[in-house]
């Protein structure tokens, strides 16, 4: 049972170790090669940092699905910003602040309305998206250039030291995270109450304050998305990362993170992102269609909950 | 009369082990038609456990069962409701959104062609509520606008439109006002009059000898006899309940009761003020529902309160959990799956939840000492497990209920609110938490305070066992509380039942 138990709890890295080596068959030698694995790391940054959050509130039993909007946002808040002249970090200090405050606002909403957050997020999922339409005025919104549009830039074309600035932001950000889920107060406070959230409150955990928090830090990690998302783009675009939460929410579900809340890892979570990037980026180097990226994608979301299960069940005995 | 008539159901010899605990050894029950019989006992006796055989929730290990003289064996709960056998539990079972015709008819819908024929469906539920006398109940009413009575009568109308043998009342009237229980006892007496065979399962003795017939007393899973309720006083009845084995020793170190440190007014009307002083075990007895688990939640501000004042060292008023804590008061739940204990997390996490300050430098809850604390009180309670990170669901309930406790040893707390700490626990288990609870409360010398323990149990003898007084709870109502010594097991029966008068 200890091995069994030590499989599950490595599967997701073996998961991603398994389709790797898979692609590295498919595809040739090449496939790991320095630019090839910087190219999945760029292409994991965005679902990745955003990831980071929902890591956050799925651990604490809640979900947010308002993340591809809130995205949209930020980048529309970023390029107005730097067309008003502001300098680049003000303008990515604005769209994660914006962001900052839907998160604020679904918390408020979840714990004050006491609606279940699927309900909620999926309200704000559309009233921030029209928002950012609203506030963009259904275009995409051209911005000057600045430094912001090198966060992503390959290191070939002269990006980063060793990788992207926006890896290492991501690689950092996971840090901080992780450390927070596994070494404060609020993280242990989190993981109680996604695990039962009556004994939370018997322990006298604030639940709501904890919950107004996550929300917020977790839309605040999705406004860094979006700066992310800006930089690939280099244009405010309202319409863009529609339907992205569910990759994210797929990525923690990959990595172990349970819907029903109490458990999840950063780093699960960072492999399941990087798992997704790497079957995209496979088959269509492989020259695989579209459809086939999606049935493996979905495929491997299903195995990853069908492992976890028999995990559960190893232990319920 | 009914020992002419031959019985509707018989159940004989009937012997049922939840792995190693004999919850029924050998039980003898028949009901004629046309007959209430009652079943009592205290908790744990067996009368969940023997209704739930009879009822095809569980299968007996050893035993026989009629229905009219034909062997009952059901396979599972629809195979028994199909036969007739039908239970009303205290926790009713129906869809609140649907109205009353359509809980009525659930599952047995009258369909031409697949088509529900709604009229038809109306019709039965009407004619089934007449024939409880209560045709004043519309079938179009939504369920969720009735009274509990009134949701009881539509369950009972239930039972008869798919055909009932075998009526099962689970505590009926615990959560009634008394005007509809008065009615309940008319009913049962109406469909004792249709000749349904009755099963009465209540508490409360004075109830059991106005409505039944016959009383069959359940103790430790045996018959401990039987007779007719009017040759009967409930203090009889209470003496068969209690049997004369008293096997457990409670240890009991020397205590000094020193300043108040809680004091309950008003919870409830017509309750008596309470004081719980340091080094001293208070218990509260009653019946499950009589409203003592709650009286524990509104101190601990876990349920809204509605009038009364509470007190908590110096401070008064409500306050919440995280509040509480902080005054040195802990609260172990009786619902230890449910809200006591976060299953899926490690002991450490669950023992450390409340209090995860000082385990390491400023809001950093480092693993090693987190660990380190959590180990010393799994040494001191001798919680069984592979080490402070095992999940707690993978432990058994004792050594879980241990870990519930360690959480108000780790924080330190001075005042204990404990809510049936022993419920389904085993007796090795049972005995160290007695110890511990007695060495909680005893003079620690050297002119430290010693901690003050409020105790809420449904097991008599354990409260007469270790504490210094008991307080009865009957109906929402607190009475006052005496020494233990001067009280005994039958007297708080009685009481708890309501049957002070009896006394």
């Amino acid at each position: 049972m200890r091995a069994r138990e030590l499989l599950a709890r490595g599967g997701p890295l073996l998961g991603l170790i398994l389709v790797s080596a898979l692609f590295g068959v498919l595809v040739g030698p090449q496939f790991f090669s320095p630019a090839n694995l910087e190219l999945i790391a760029r292409q994991t940054a965005i679902v990745g940092t955003a990831a980071l959050g929902m890591t956050l509130v799925i651990a604490a039993a809640g979900i947010d699905l308002s993340v591809g909007s809130v995205i949209a946002l930020s980048t529309v808040v970023i390029a107005l910003g730097l067309r008003q002249a502001a300098s680049p970090a003000g303008a990515a200090a604005a769209g994660i602040g914006a962001a900052a405050l839907c998160g604020l606002a679904t918390g408020l909403l979840v714990t004050g309305l006491r609606v279940v957050p699927f309900i909620v997020t999926l309200g704000m999922m559309l009233l921030v998206r029209g928002a950012a339409k609203g506030l963009a005025d259904e275009r995409r919104i051209e911005a000057p250039v600045s430094w912001l549009n090198d966060l992503l830039r390959a290191r070939a074309l002269g990006g980063g030291v060793l990788l992207p600035s926006g890896i290492w932001v991501l690689v950092a950000m996971a840090l901080v995270v992780a450390g927070v889920l596994r070494y404060t107060r609020f993280g242990r406070h989190l993981l109680a109450i996604g695990s039962n959230e009556r004994t939370a409150r018997l322990c006298g955990v604030r639940v709501e304050l904890c919950k107004i928090a996550v929300y917020t830090i977790s839309a605040a990690l999705a406004g860094l998305a979006g700066v992310m998302q800006f930089a690939k783009l280099s244009v405010g675009d309202p319409t863009v990362a529609v339907g992205l939460e569910l990759d994210v929410i797929a990525a923690v579900i990959i990595g172990g993170g349970s819907l029903l809340g109490g458990r999840g890892t950063v780093f699960g979570t960072l492999v399941g992102a990087v798992l997704m990037t790497v079957i995209q980026i496979g088959c269509s180097q492989r020259g695989l269609p579209n459809w086939v990226q999606q049935i493996v994608t979905g495929g491997v979301i299903v195995a990853a909950v069908a492992l976890d299960r028999w995990r559960q069940g190893a232990q319920g005995t | 009369m009914a020992e002419t008539l031959a019985p509707r159901f018989r159940m004989r010899g009937i012997r049922k082990a939840f792995g190693a605990t004999v919850a029924l050894d050998g039980v003898d029950l028949e009901v004629a038609p046309g007959e209430v019989c009652a079943l009592v006992g205290q908790n744990g006796a067996g009368k969940s456990t023997l209704m739930g055989i009879l009822a095809g929730a569980l299968t007996p290990d050893a035993g026989e069962m009629e229905l009219d003289g034909v062997a009952y064996r059901p396979r599972g709960p629809l195979e028994a409701r199909r036969a007739g056998v039908q239970m009303i539990y205290q926790e009713l079972s129906l869809a609140p959104h649907l109205s009353v015709a359509e809980n009525v008819v659930l599952g047995m819908e009258p369909a031409r062609l697949g088509l529900v024929r709604w009229r038809e469906a109306r019709r039965r539920a009407r004619q089934a509520l007449a024939q409880l006398g209560h045709p004043e109940i519309a079938p179009e009413a939504p369920v969720s606008t009735l009274s509990v009575a009134g949701q009881q009568l539509v369950e009972i109308a239930r039972a008869l439109v798919v055909g009932c043998r075998v009526l099962v009342l689970d505590e009926p009237t615990s959560s009634l006002a008394q005007d509809d229980a008065r009615r309940l006892f008319e009913l049962v007496a109406r469909l004792k009059a249709q000749g349904h065979a009755i099963v009465y399962i209540s508490h409360f003795l004075e109830e059991v000898k106005q409505v039944a017939d016959r009383f069959v007393v359940l103790r430790d899973g045996r018959n401990a006899g039987a007779g007719r309720t009017a040759d009967t006083t409930p203090r009889e009845m209470v003496g068969l309940m209690v049997g004369s084995a008293v096997g457990e020793v409670y240890p009991r170190s020397p205590r000094r009761r020193g300043e108040p440190v809680l004091t309950l007014e008003g919870l409830g009307a017509g309750s008596a003020p309470l004081t719980l002083h340091r080094g001293e075990i208070v218990g509260i007895a009653g019946l499950l529902g009589a409203g003592r688990t709650r009286l524990l939640r509104s101190v601990f501000g876990l349920a809204p309160v509605r009038e009364g004042r509470v007190r908590v060292k110096a401070v008064e008023g409500f306050l919440g959990p995280a509040r509480r804590w902080r005054q040195g008061v802990g609260f172990l739940s009786e619902d230890r799956k449910g809200e006591g204990l976060a299953p899926g997390l490690s002991i450490s996490d669950n023992v450390t939840l409340s209090r995860l300050e000082g385990l390491g430098p400023g809001p950093l809850v480092l693993p090693g000492p987190q660990a380190a604390a959590t180990s010393r009180l799994v040494e001191r309670l001798a919680i069984r497990c592979r080490g402070p990170r095992q999940p707690v669901r993978e432990l058994s309930g004792g050594n879980q209920q241990k870990v519930a406790l360690a959480r108000l040893l780790h924080h330190d707390v001075d005042v204990l609110l404990l809510d049936e700490p022993t419920r389904g626990i085993d007796v090795a288990s049972k005995a160290q938490i007695y110890a511990l609870i007695d060495a909680l409360v005893a003079d620690p010398g050297q002119g430290r305070p010693a901690r003050a323990v409020l105790l809420v149990s449904s097991y008599f003898p354990e409260l007469l066992g270790l504490c210094d007084r008991v307080a009865v709870m009957c109906r929402r109502r607190l009475g006052a509380a005496r020494p233990a010594a001067e009280l005994d097991e039958h007297r708080l029966i009685l009481e708890a039942a309501g049957t002070e008068g009896a006394a």
